[in-house]
């Protein structure tokens, strides 16, 4: 006798569907997304800091002057102006290209599966940081790849884990097809690359013949003024450059872009069209026409004070309350800072303790394929205000840490069960 | 008529009762029943006053949802609401209340403790521990005493992994059950009362595909298969619909809930109840429905007719 499955197409997914079920974490993040609680989670843009009213009259003329072309399909490579105007974007983090060099996307996310779907056959080996961006491991886990991660330290990527990763992959007969790197404030270790430490990872990779993919999201988001180099000014044909109009202007346009050597970039042309035909042409002209018309570099500068000040506020509160032996990474840019806790607390299993108290974050196993992680979690200090921030980290003590702690005293900390599914909030949620 | 059903609130089950209480509004407007969907928050007593249902349905799933708060608001606020009052909720939502008077009433549930997360530090985890798998036996199950949808709960294979277990149960709440494990088969039964005193719908009996009933295994289509009417003898149906009804009366639930039990080859086994019974895609209760030939909408629309 056969039951119902409540879902008839269950045998006919492909491998890659593998893993995607609900998770007991994600359930506890949509309560994040009530205004009771602080959310430290996601990563969201403060897009409140927004020209709102100035958009609105770009936008409105943009439809008015070229409304036929924003409704239209458009170029599969993007935006000819926009592409131009990216040129100029990427100036100050050092990036010379072409604008042909340049596949507009939505949202660099969209490269990112670009690039693995052409590089990538199940199996294939990308070395990505530990810990790295969630999004980029569903990426690569989707395209079925062998996902290793190699060491960091307060500088990021650590070359000499790089290299012994590249030579027990190749004893092992194993093919890695890229390297993936956050080199500037990183997404979640909040860390940067320094310039000799991009440099020695370029040497590595470039001896290595391995493709770099470097994700420059936060590149024009540090604190101190200074825009840190691109690997790719270095190399314009072993780095596929990554960047994004999301934290620059705003996450909801879906804008970001690619950089790839010539070869690469016409067959991630050819993907995209596969994929979508061709980018938004209303959010490019949009991004387009901000460019054109708004100080853009001033907008970033204020972007830049804003976050600054929100993650004093958080490495404040930090300093202030959490107890001994908790550690965690001091970002000069860019939106999170990762927190190491004391004593073996695991993230993950506090995370209901923490909701129930009204305050959110994403547990460190979130940016791990492997399990590792427990210990930590990732703090966001991009969207709430100072004050929240401040009662989010109290009552992260107050109500949680000591909690866990009291609970590790009376059961030991043998590692709790890992619930299965994705254990980081979706896009929207924060 | 006008109806507001109650969904979402702050509990981890939030997405759980935002998914039931849109779907069960949208089959109460297939029945051309005018429905609005509102959150518990700080804004719902407000709109409660400017809206003046006639009937609420609270679907809020886990902690003030579940256990008799937000029945007792209502009652405070002179709402006429579908669902369990304040007190049969209170013994409902926690699981060790429950069973005790479910078992004074004579049905079998499995044998076990509550203790809160104070009793073991006074006394030292490891020698309770030890203690109660020695009088359990393994497997057996930890759960938070209050919570559902499995959230918290872990099957318990060997006594190593009883501390972590107990780590989980202690995350969402300040009690939790440890239980015998009971092995048979798994069903769900929906009880019902459309004027003719509660009716047991068929038994639904989950398969889920992990061998545990887990949030993943709940809310992922196709992760459980489920059987109605369930593949056990018509002798242990009857006992099923007849233990159910047993402890919708007992614990004074009203209008609808769902009783949780596990048929083995000589009893039925009270597992818990469930005053707001999940209503999702994947929910046991719309299945139930179903299988007695009714739509969610319909169940619905007649238990607001008796409000």
């Amino acid at each position: 006798m056969t039951g119902s499955r409540l879902d008839p197409w269950i045998d006919a997914y492909a491998a890659r569907a593998m893993g995607m079920t609900a998770s007991e974490i994600r359930a506890l993040f949509a309560v994040a997304s009530r205004p009771e609680v602080v959310s430290l989670a996601g990563g969201m843009p403060y897009v409140d800091a927004l020209p709102m009213d100035a958009i609105a009259s770009s936008v409105a003329h943009l439809l008015t002057t070229r409304g036929h072309v924003a409704m239209q399909y458009g170029n599969g490579q993007g935006d000819q102006s926009l592409r131009e105007q990216i040129c100029e974007v990427m100036a100050p983090v050092g990036v010379q290209a072409h604008p042909d060099d340049i596949v507009v996307t939505a949202g660099s996310q969209m490269a990112l599966d670009l690039v693995t779907r052409v590089f990538c056959d199940p199996g294939d080996v990308v070395l990505v940081e530990a810990p790295s961006y969630v999004g980029a491991l569903g990426v690569f886990r989707s395209y079925q790849v062998d996902v290793q991660h190699v060491a960091m330290d307060e500088q990021g990527l650590v070359p000499e884990a790089l290299s012994e990763a590249l030579a027990a992959c190749r004893e092992a007969g194993k093919r890695v097809k890229l390297i993936y790197t956050i080199p500037s404030y990183h997404n979640p270790a909040g860390v940067t690359q320094g310039a000799e430490r991009r440099a020695q990872i370029l040497t590595i990779a470039q001896n290595a013949g391995v493709l770099l993919l470097e994700d420059d999201p936060y590149g024009l988001l540090g604190f101190d003024g200074e825009v840190p180099q691109a690997i790719r000014s270095h190399d314009s044909e072993g780095v596929v450059y990554l960047g994004s109009f999301s934290k620059t202007i705003a996450a909801g346009l879906r804008v970001g872009w690619a950089v790839a050597p010539h070869a690469v970039r016409e067959k991630l042309v050819l993907a995209s069209e596969a994929a979508i035909l061709c980018p938004s042409n209303f959010s490019q002209l949009t991004v387009s026409e901000y460019l054109r018309t708004q100080p853009w570099m001033d907008q970033v500068k204020a972007f830049r004070e804003l976050y600054r000040e929100r993650r004093d506020a958080l490495l404040t509160t930090m300093e202030q309350q959490f107890p001994a032996g908790t550690t965690w990474t001091v970002p000069s840019g860019g939106f999170y800072s990762w927190v190491t806790l004391p004593d073996g607390i695991d993230a993950t299993a506090m995370l209901p303790r923490a909701v129930a108290a009204l305050v959110a974050y994403v547990p460190g196993t979130g940016f791990y394929v492997d399990g590792q992680g427990r210990d930590s979690m990732r703090l966001s200090y991009c969207y709430p205000t100072p004050e929240r921030i401040a009662e989010g980290v109290r009552r992260l003590l107050a109500t949680v840490i000591e909690a866990e702690l009291d609970l590790i005293q009376t059961f030991g900390n043998a590692p709790v069960h890992l619930p299965p599914g994705p254990a980081t909030p979706g896009p929207d949620l924060a | 008529m006008s109806v507001v059903v109650l969904a979402g609130g702050l509990s981890a089950e939030r997405d759980v009762s935002l998914r039931s209480g849109r779907r069960l509004a949208e089959s109460l407007r297939a029945q051309g029943v005018e429905v609005s969907v509102m959150d518990v928050d700080a804004n719902l007593l407000p709109a409660l006053r400017d809206e003046a249902p006639d009937v609420v349905i609270p679907l809020v799933h886990g902690a003030a949802g579940e256990d008799g708060s937000l029945a007792d608001v209502l009652d405070a606020l002179g709402v006429s609401f579908v669902g369990s009052g304040s007190v049969a909720c209170r013994q409902a939502f926690d699981k060790a209340i429950a069973k005790g008077v479910v078992a004074a009433r004579g049905l079998a549930v499995p044998y076990g403790f509550s203790l809160p997360h104070g009793i073991f530090r006074d006394l030292g985890a490891p020698a309770v521990m030890e203690a109660i798998v020695e009088r359990l036996g393994l497997p057996l199950m930890v759960k938070p005493t209050r919570g559902g949808s499995a959230l918290g709960a872990t099957l318990v294979r060997t006594a190593a992994e009883l501390p972590p277990a107990m780590v989980a149960a202690f995350a969402y709440g300040d009690s939790a059950m440890l239980e015998q494990y009971v092995n048979g088969v798994e069903v769900a039964v929906s009880v019902v009362d459309l004027g003719e005193g509660p009716q047991a719908w068929p038994a639904v009996e989950i398969r889920p595909r992990s061998g545990v009933y887990d949030y993943a295994a709940r809310y992922t289509a196709g992760e459980t298969e489920f059987f109605v009417p369930a593949r056990i003898s018509a002798e242990q149906e009857q006992q099923c619909a007849k233990a159910a009804v047993l402890a919708h009366e007992a614990l004074g639930l009203r209008d609808w809930s769902r009783i949780d039990f596990i048929v083995t080859d000589d009893e039925v086994v009270f597992l818990e109840a469930n005053v707001a019974p999940g209503m999702t895609e994947t929910s046991l209760f719309p299945q139930a429905a179903a299988a007695a030939g009714m739509s969610l909408g319909q169940v619905a629309a007649a238990l607001i007719s008796r409000r």
